[in-house]
């Protein structure tokens, strides 16, 4: 993954100078660009109120206070329920585990068999999966509420889970298919030979080859369904909400004051597990986002 | 947002061997029930996905077709609700919103993403570091980006104020509060989310570019901004197709951001069709006009996803 360029002599003279600085302007420019808002949350959520009244924007925070996180995460109102955030926090938690787990899990099964146990249709098995992908969910919402409350999971975090396993499942499979296409069939040829099983083959040839790609699902799954919004703002009731959805009810909630820097802390608590996952293991995420898309 | 350019290499022999390592017929009753295995794999997770992604859809044509109001009816009553839907004026706004939006949106972040793709690709010191801070605000929830910007673009306390208090007491920056501009607060904020994906996308795009090409068109004198425009992009199409794929169907799909960040206000002057479909549905107890404007959503997914899918899975010439 070397730059396009390096294969060209660098360029040289006063002229070659000012271009390079300009250019590393631009790309810094871009970088603030990214950051501000950013930069503004965190140090809105560590002002007082009184200083975000009075002072500047782009101002530091002068008197450095953890109230308004504190408050927002455990004694800020939720609609009527004022525990703060930190419940909400723990539903999304207890949602996001067993979905990616499950989701993952049957999204390698998927890859494996629609790779190297291809089986007549298997394409077309493969297309229909995948259009799930791309599926804009007000399509199923209302049937969907409907079956929770059949299966009586209605506003529960089970009923939430059932739902992020099934419209993940798209996107499991998808990296898993993506992965396994490229690993050689001649290893599972050559273990059938052998002797060994389908599932045999599975877990004691393709799982261990298959971290990379574990890594990024587990890291695209988190980070869909720890942001998800229309889910649990469709499926889930009151104290079963997950956090995106009580930091949507603590910032438009219109009675009193509002108090700014708590909105802002509450909005980096939302967001600050995945902004972790994205620092610790960026990489994975990007081979998420960009999967399979730059072979041709 | 994903995106899928699958490879398929063509099976040799589709008929007689499904799969290339599929073990030979002669294998007896243990090579039949493991072929078999394979399809009973995959068997719950395509139920699953008949069932919830097929079936809702012929659930939600049927409800369209039917008189529902607050609960969902089973009684058939033709295309009124197709019909009453496009006699709304709300539905136009929220089309028209969408056609605004779409079109800035995905615009606005194909040039920012390619101009910092190509931007980075010159031997840039720290380049990891400035990718990272680029593609960042894509690891957040709308929730979270639409809270930020939400505040960032309030009159009374975000931009305006502090240019004012800069000394210019009469700049005014009022977007999100104002009826015909709210809908450019949302292009702001989706592009300030999305354009450093796009960045990725074509930046992992470059660097599978043969370096020989270039190499050989700078040595015949073409100028580095000629080569990109002239030779690079041109060869890194298929790129362009899944990121304008991706982006319009996140733009179609948009609801968190504009609940976030306007509400769809002021009045519904923000409106896009997922909030629109949402608030017939579940708010104003018109499910069929809810449900035939989700179907206008899919209709328009499908008119930009089955194309591109059907020529990626059925290409067969990319490996």
């Amino acid at each position: 993954m070397s730059s396009l360029t390096s294969a060209l002599p660098p360029a040289q003279g006063t002229g070659a100078r000012i271009a390079r600085w300009s250019l590393y302007l631009i790309l810094l420019l871009f970088a603030a660009y990214y950051l501000l808002p950013l930069l503004l949350m965190i140090a809105t959520s560590f002002k007082s109120p009184e200083e975000i009244r009075t002072g500047s924007l782009l101002s530091l925070p002068r008197d450095f206070s953890l109230d308004a996180w504190s408050y927002a995460w455990n004694r800020a109102c939720i609609g009527a329920d004022c525990r703060g955030m930190a419940p909400y926090f723990l539903n999304s938690l207890v949602i996001v585990g067993p979905a990616v787990i499950i989701s993952t899990f049957f999204g390698a099964l998927n890859g494996y068999a629609l790779t190297k146990w291809r089986f007549r249709g298997a394409n077309i098995v493969f297309g229909m999966i995948l259009f799930g992908s791309f599926l804009p969910s007000q399509v199923i919402l209302l049937p969907m509420a409907q079956t929770l409350g059949f299966l009586g999971l209605a506003g529960s975090a089970g009923g939430l889970i059932l739902v992020h396993v099934v419209y993940g499942l798209a996107f499991t499979t998808l990296f898993f298919r993506n992965y396994y296409v490229s690993i050689p069939d001649d290893l599972v040829k050559a273990a059938t030979i052998d002797g060994a099983s389908f599932f045999q083959i599975f877990t004691k040839i393709m799982l261990p080859l298959s971290l990379p790609i574990l890594v990024v699902t587990i890291i695209w799954q988190f980070t869909q369904i720890w942001n998800d919004f229309l889910f649990g703002a469709s499926f889930a009731a009151g104290g079963a909400q997950p956090v995106t959805v009580a930091l949507n009810n603590l910032v438009n909630t219109t009675t009193g004051v509002k108090q700014y820097n708590v909105d802002m802390a509450a909005a980096m608590i939302a967001g600050l597990p995945t902004l972790v996952v994205y620092v610790l293991a960026g990489k994975y995420f990007i081979r998420g986002l960009t999967a399979g898309s730059v072979k041709g | 947002m994903t995106l899928q350019t699958p490879s398929y290499r063509p099976a040799a022999g589709e008929e007689a061997a499904p799969g290339s390592a599929t073990p030979p017929k002669s294998g007896g009753l243990r090579a039949l029930a493991q072929r078999h295995l394979s399809k009973l794999v995959v068997a719950p997770s395509f139920a699953a996905i008949l069932l919830f992604v097929y079936g809702f859809i012929v659930w939600t044509v049927y409800i369209s077709f039917t008189n529902s109001k607050m609960l969902p009816s089973y009684e058939l009553v033709g295309a009124d609700a197709f019909s009453k839907l496009w006699r709304i004026e709300r539905w136009y706004v929220a089309i028209e919103n969408l056609l605004i939006f779409g079109g800035l949106f995905i615009g606005i972040s194909l040039i920012v993403g390619i101009l910092l793709a190509v931007l980075l690709d010159q031997r840039i010191r720290g380049e990891g570091a400035l990718r990272t801070i680029y593609l960042y605000p894509m690891a957040l929830s709308f929730i979270v980006t639409g809270t930020a910007w939400k505040w960032i673009l309030n009159p009374g306390i975000g931009v305006q104020q502090f240019v004012r208090d800069l000394g210019f007491p009469g700049f005014t920056f009022d977007w999100i509060v104002q009826q015909d501009t709210a809908v450019y607060t949302l292009v702001i904020a989706a592009v300030w989310q999305s354009s450093g994906f796009v960045m990725a996308l074509f930046l992992a795009a470059l660097r599978g570019v043969d370096q020989e090409i270039i190499k050989a068109a700078y040595l015949d004198g073409a100028s580095l901004p000629r080569i990109y425009w002239g030779i690079v992009l041109p060869s890194i199409r298929p790129v362009f197709m899944s990121a304008f794929v991706i982006l319009a169907h996140l733009a179609v799909k948009s609801y968190d951001l504009v609940v976030a960040l306007t509400g769809g206000g002021p009045g519904y002057a923000s409106d896009l069709p997922a909030t629109f479909m949402y608030e017939m549905t579940f708010r104003r107890n018109q499910i069929a006009i809810g449900s035939a404007s989700a179907l206008m959503m899919l209709a328009t997914v499908v008119a930009i996803i089955v194309p591109y899918l059907y020529s990626e899975l059925k290409g067969g010439k990319r490996v």
